[in-house]
């Protein structure tokens, strides 16, 4: 669906000046566009196939092959707002440093240090947040390697 | 009630009858047969005579459980649930279904036992008593004694599990913050420190006085030591000692991927019961017990390679189980309710792995071991399963309960808590 007309008919929908059977049928449609699968580039695809190799030596001991984490111990990744949100230069930097901090994240603590992964290239940790912020439900953009090497020389 | 007592009556005839268990003429066995299991057992897996219950559901994330002599119900919540750190169950018209929901304690933990007229329950820092009443009531629920005050809390390993003596002495665990006291915890090629410099305040089991106020490490005994941290832990009364359930640390092929294989690093090392005597040290962090070598190993941080043996001074564990299983709770059985293979054996609730990928996730249920005169006298075996409610847990989110607490009823019940929905339950003996 262009962006057009769904403004369109968002707008008319708002305004009221449809009817209710219209207002299904709007939802309909935007459920049956939904439905079709949004085509990765290949890039990102490729980038987050060769993530999920790194993913399974190096996170998925703990955060586990379903991204659900384990309650109250590790952060879940699957769902998590930090994960698929937009600051990517944060998520780059736990990658990087690990954390210990004990916040609440999406209403919940977790007891379990996080180490970091210096020795990891600039590529890998690209590739390996493309698979988390693409994997599962997630739906979120690509991380490149310039953003991670942009976050990585920072002082 | 005519009706009920004439039940009654047949059920201790037919108990003379057929006289299967020394025990069965105890009046409070035969209460326990007014008490209905759920059609589906509560959804659990149980020896043949055994049936389960639910006495309550959704009272939050219940950890330790304990229940009065007039069949009240404390469970002690990790985190404060509608105001309240403490829940207690009441079940009114006693069909073992609990109506009544009141809740006090505004702090969450783990830790909660009673113990001669006073309910002792723990914070992640502290333990405070609160003062029962001949019905077993909290007297002051707003205003308890705090006992013992600041202990290590790092958020890691943070619950401080309690049991008491006959002597007026408390026993608090204190874990490790740290998997294996590296310089960098859990972190690939970090070394282990030498000596662990967090063995002085954590990693073991302190001891303190049960009736005097605001004692801190200074007014405590570290009772034994080398123990990375202990959720599970019970006074056995016919030793008169103290047994305590470890963690066994994680991550062995993660961190050591050259030594050990994810099958390896998925069954080690072993999840150990020990039986502490003063001054005891279990190892931690040098060493691990293997149980499939049957040997206390040199930890790879500590230049072990999974082969080279440690720890000379270390106890050696009374029953070691597979690795990562996660004992929560523990419970030596005193009760006549059960058949007497159960008497003085010892119930374990683990509630389930984590550090097992990529296999499949392990645990989530009760397991028992028989005891005679002291020690185990056969394998464990699995005695209740089913609480994750999946055939195999692969993500440890897909367990829909985790069993943690373990209490037994003034009738002999066995009480098990779960922490992810807070529900509770009793598993009963009602074989013939």
């Amino acid at each position: 669906m262009s962006k057009e007309l769904f403004t369109e008919l968002s707008t008319m929908a708002n305004k009221k000046k449809l009817f209710f059977g219209a207002g299904a049928a709007i939802i309909m449609l935007m459920t049956a566009f939904r439905a079709e699968p949004v085509q990765q580039p290949v890039a990102v695809k490729a980038s987050a196939e060769r993530g999920k190799q790194v993913y399974v030596k190096r996170c998925m001991a703990c955060h586990q092959a379903d991204g659900g984490g384990v309650p109250h111990l590790n952060a879940p990744l699957d769902g998590a707002s930090a994960v698929t949100g937009k600051d990517k230069a944060k998520l780059i930097k736990i990658v990087l440093n690990g954390m210990t901090d004990r916040v609440e994240i999406d209403g919940e603590f977790y007891s379990n240090n996080m180490p970091g992964n210096k020795d990891l290239t600039d590529a890998e940790i690209a590739d390996v947040l493309t698979y988390v912020r693409t994997g599962w439900s997630n739906k979120s953009s690509a991380v490149t390697v310039a953003e991670v090497k942009a976050v990585r020389t920072k002082k | 009630m005519k009706n009920r007592w004439q039940i009654l009556s047949l059920a201790i005839a037919l108990n003379a009858a057929t006289s299967l268990n020394a025990c069965a003429s105890d009046s409070l066995k035969n209460a326990v047969r007014e008490i209905k299991p759920d059609a589906d057992n509560a959804g659990l897996t149980l020896p043949a005579g055994f049936g389960a219950l639910k006495v309550a559901e959704n009272t939050g994330r219940a950890r330790h459980i304990a229940v009065t002599a007039q069949g009240d119900i404390y469970l002690k919540l990790m985190r404060v649930n509608k105001g309240a750190g403490i829940v207690r169950l009441r079940d009114k018209d006693g069909d073992g279904k609990t109506e009544e929901n009141t809740g006090f304690g505004n702090y969450g933990g783990t830790g909660i036992v009673i113990k001669d007229n006073y309910l002792y329950a723990s914070s992640d820092a502290d333990v405070y008593r609160y003062k029962l009443n001949d019905k077993g009531e909290v007297i002051n629920p707003d205003q308890p004694e705090k006992i013992i005050t600041g202990l290590i809390n790092r958020g890691m390993h943070e619950s401080k599990s309690i049991a008491l003596d006959n002597k007026g002495n408390i026993y608090v665990n204190i874990g490790a913050y740290s998997n294996a006291c590296q310089e960098v915890d859990r972190t690939i090629g970090s070394k282990g420190q030498m000596p662990c410099p967090i063995l002085d305040s954590a990693g073991g089991i302190w001891q303190f006085r049960a009736d005097k106020l605001n004692q801190g490490y200074a007014q405590g005994v570290r009772y034994a030591t080398g123990l990375r941290n202990v959720v599970g832990l019970d006074w056995n009364q016919q030793l008169d000692q103290l047994f305590v359930m470890q963690h066994g640390r994680d991550q062995l092929s993660y961190l050591y991927p050259d030594m050990f294989t994810e099958k390896q690093s998925a069954e080690l090392p072993a999840e150990c019961l020990y039986a502490l005597k003063q001054n005891d040290d279990a190892g931690w962090p040098y060493i691990y017990y293997d149980q499939l070598q049957q040997k206390k190993i040199l930890a790879p941080e500590y230049g072990g390679d999974g082969k080279k043996e440690g720890g000379s001074k270390a106890i050696n564990p009374t029953m070691a189980f597979p690795g990562h299983l996660a004992p929560n709770g523990l419970l030596f059985y005193t009760g006549n309710q059960f058949p007497s293979k159960y008497k003085n054996g010892a119930f374990i609730a683990f509630h389930g792995s984590w550090n097992r990928s990529p296999l499949p996730q392990e645990g989530y249920y009760v397991v028992f071991v028989p005891y005679e005169n002291g020690k185990p006298t056969g394998k464990w075996e699995v005695f209740a399963n089913g609480f994750a409610g999946v055939e195999t847990v692969n993500s440890t989110r897909q367990a829909q309960h985790r069993p943690c607490g373990l209490a037994q009823g003034p009738d002999g019940s066995l009480y098990v808590t779960d922490d992810v929905k807070g529900t509770i339950y009793r598993i009963i003996y009602n074989g013939k």
